[in-house]
């Protein structure tokens, strides 16, 4: 029986990882990925607790989740795809058309 | 005849309020005949309610009944724990007075203007100031107490600055205006103060609760805060009547058209100080102090003034400083507490003043505009009407018999002779050192201007000859030389074989002040009579001096000044006072304004405040600003960062705000 602070630890490495390529990477898609490892690190946490508790909302919070990742993965590659063709570049610090 | 009905009082001033609002809305498309008649209307028709009040007032028999038959009840105006005020009027004998001076000849100025400001552009926008006026003037002697005198005080200021300004598109007419108004303010002030310490210790304004206070309480007699109020009301009547020290904006006032100078400057709104002061005689009594100030001031003005008048050119400003002295004899009357004789002389000079100053319009009318004495001459031929009349108001006013200034100027020196104040005989000299002097500025004027040879530029007058004036305004002329010869007939004195008319007219109102009547009773008649006699020496030497100069040998005068050069110089820069103030006053007043406000407060704190908040706004903006870099990773962290510091609170705020 794996303890739940493993799992908890485990997860907020994830979600470290995600913050730190987050904010690091250029690439779209790197940044992309990274929010997907920080979703699933909060997926984990939710299966954690859901097992501890015996509860099985958490589960299906977990469901929704990735409902709502597989959802977002299509309209942000299809975002990143036409940023791709307007401009020939990935990297996030000239896709600067907000900038004041 | 029936008497009025009391409400009726309310439409004296309510008519030419109308007249104002009609002409002052409707004017500028009306024509001008239709301008001119609403103005006459509406000034007519108070006319004729005075004369209706007065013969009510006759019909009554004594004349002490009238204050208690027309007494209109006040509307309430305002109403606060401890004090009020009414929309009161009140009628007694000195109000009938003025009454009669402010709608008569109101009312004979207003036909005048009709024919002197005929050719004039914005006559509407003339007659509607005028009618507003009369409205503010009626207000100010109907007024039951010191507020709504105050509005008719203030309201009449307005009208003067107006109308003085009347050509403002001229420079100086309108700098003239802007300083009547301005030295009238400091007088205002001073009134305003009195008001507040009449409230202070009175708890009210109206002249009947605070004159039977005072007659109530004899210790007070000598009183301290009487005396600071009656000084303070001395500072405006000297501001409204032209007296030292704020006499300086009455010269200058002569900018405004000419019916304005005979109305507001000469007869009626200059003469509301020595009004008002008559109208507090009760408080003026228990002042000794006060009192003495008045005389004084009367005294030293009448002297004053009339020395500047004597080497005046311009037609308008003689009579300018003419009026100035006049008033000051007028306060001299009151400083002595002969107040009946101080109004019998207001009443006296509203007939020849406004005379003289609607004669000299008729004359400056004749030669297009021309003020300047130095080029009138032998006008006696070319405008007879105006020369006659004008004859009438010069000699009134140099006191000649019997003529009416005669009267009012005679009992007004012998109440100052027989006064009890310690320096009667030197406020005797003045004003007969002022009569003498009167007399012969009258003259002077009057030989320049009618006498000798034409002096009149040729070129100026090339296309437009001398001429008369049209009737309508040589009938109020006429009407005003009657007054001014006959109407000091109502004052002749008991040592003349008269019965002193106006004296016991007024004797109810005055009945308990009067410092001079114990001592009238004890001089006898010879006494009096010696006086009027050297008055009327003194006057004819002003003639006779005047007529040497002017007439017999016109050049003595140009070469007595040569002599006298320095002498000349003062007199003729009228003291200098104009250039003390401004060194005094008025310059260092705008190098503090310039320097201090201007610098220190307007650029440092008002700008400064603004620019600091201006400043302050745009630092704001330029920190979140920087947020807004464009950079996604930038945005993130700052989420980063805002989700760790919610996480924080959640875990940590707890224990943090559970201690505070």
């Amino acid at each position: 029986m794996v303890p739940t602070a493993y799992y908890l630890i485990l997860a907020a490495m994830l979600f470290s990882i995600g913050i730190a390529a987050f904010l690091i990477k250029r690439n779209v898609i790197t940044i992309f990925i990274s929010i997907e490892l920080m979703l699933n690190a909060v997926n984990l946490t939710f299966v954690a607790f859901a097992h501890m508790w015996h509860q099985v909302s958490g589960q299906i919070f977990v469901f929704f989740v990735m409902v709502v990742a597989a959802a977002e993965a299509a309209v942000g590659l299809a975002i990143i795809l036409s940023i791709f063709r307007t401009r020939q570049t990935l990297n996030v610090d000239e896709i600067d058309l907000m900038k004041s | 005849m029936n008497p009025m009905p009391a409400s009726y009082l309310w439409f004296i001033p309510l008519l030419p309020f109308a007249g104002f609002l009609i002409n002052g809305t409707l004017g500028r498309r009306l024509p001008r005949a239709v301008v001119g008649t609403v103005a006459l209307f509406f000034t007519a028709l108070p006319a004729a309610l005075v004369a209706w009040l007065w013969m009510t007032m006759c019909a009554a028999g004594a004349p002490s009944s009238i204050e208690s038959v027309i007494r209109p009840s006040g509307y309430e105006w305002i109403a606060i724990t401890g004090f009020h005020a009414d929309f009161a009027f009140s009628v007694d004998h000195l109000t009938m007075i003025m009454l009669a001076v402010v709608t008569g000849v109101g009312f004979l100025i207003h036909i005048y203007s009709v024919g002197y400001m005929g050719h004039e552009e914005g006559t509407w926008r003339f007659f509607a100031y005028l009618n507003l006026f009369m409205f503010f003037m009626s207000v100010l002697v109907l007024a039951a107490n010191f507020l709504l005198l105050f509005v008719g005080w203030e309201g009449v200021g307005l009208c003067s600055y107006l109308l003085i300004g009347f050509y403002f598109k001229k420079t100086s007419a309108a700098n003239a205006g802007k300083k009547a108004f301005i030295v009238n303010r400091i007088g205002d002030f001073g009134f305003l103060l009195a008001m507040f310490l009449l409230i202070a210790h009175f708890g009210s304004l109206g002249f009947t609760q605070v004159f039977s206070a005072i007659a109530q309480h004899p210790e007070w007699q000598d009183a301290q805060f009487l005396t600071a109020i009656a000084l303070l009301l001395v500072l405006g009547a000297a501001g409204k009547s032209a007296q030292i020290p704020l006499y300086i904006w009455l010269p200058d006032a002569m900018e405004g058209p000419t019916p304005v100078s005979a109305l507001i400057h000469a007869a009626t709104m200059v003469t509301a100080g020595v009004y008002m002061v008559a109208r507090c005689h009760v408080l003026f009594n228990s002042s000794p102090v006060a009192l003495t100030v008045v005389a004084c001031i009367g005294a030293a003005t009448a002297l004053f003034a009339a020395s500047i008048g004597m080497v005046q050119h311009d037609i308008k400003r003689v009579l300018a400083y003419s009026t100035i002295s006049q008033l000051g004899y007028m306060f001299l009357a009151c400083g002595v507490g002969a107040y009946a004789a101080g109004i019998f002389h207001l009443l006296t000079h509203a007939f020849f003043k406004a005379l003289l100053f609607l004669a000299a319009g008729s004359v400056i009318h004749a030669l297009s505009g021309e003020q300047d004495m130095r080029k009138m001459g032998g006008l006696r031929t070319r405008t007879p009407i105006t020369f006659w009349t004008m004859s009438a108001g010069v000699f009134a006013i140099a006191g000649i018999p019997p003529f009416a200034g005669f009267f009012s100027k005679d009992e007004i020196l012998y109440r100052t002779f027989t006064s009890p104040n310690p320096l009667h005989i030197v406020l005797w000299l003045a004003g007969l050192l002022t009569a003498g002097m009167t007399s012969f500025y009258m003259f002077r004027l009057w030989f320049k201007t009618f006498f000798g040879e034409p002096r009149v530029d040729p070129h100026a007058n090339a296309h437009h000859s001398i001429h008369e004036s049209p009737w309508i305004m040589l009938l109020p002329l006429c009407i005003l030389a009657l007054f001014s010869v006959a109407g000091g007939w109502i004052g002749i004195p008991a040592a003349l074989g008269g019965n002193n008319g106006i004296e016991r007219f007024l004797g109810p109102v005055f009945a308990n002040g009067a410092a001079g009547e114990a001592v009238v009773s004890t001089s006898g008649h010879g006494l009096e009579l010696a006086l009027a006699a050297i008055s009327v020496l003194v006057a004819l030497g002003g003639f006779y001096i005047a007529y040497v100069f002017y007439c017999e040998k016109p050049g003595t005068a140009a070469a007595l000044a040569e002599r006298h050069q320095p002498a000349y110089n003062l007199v003729n820069h009228k003291y200098w006072v104009d250039e003390f103030y401004n060194a005094s006053l008025i310059t260092p007043l705008l190098m503090f304004t310039r320097g201090v406000l201007e610098l220190v407060f307007e650029r440092g704190v008002v700008n400064g405040s603004a620019r600091a908040s201006a400043s302050a706004t745009r630092g704001l903006a330029w920190l979140t600003r920087k947020q807004i870099s464009g950079n996604i990773r930038s945005y993130a962290g700052w989420l980063a960062i805002g989700a760790a510091a919610v996480i924080a609170v959640m875990v940590f705020g707890n224990s943090l705000w559970g201690h505070l």
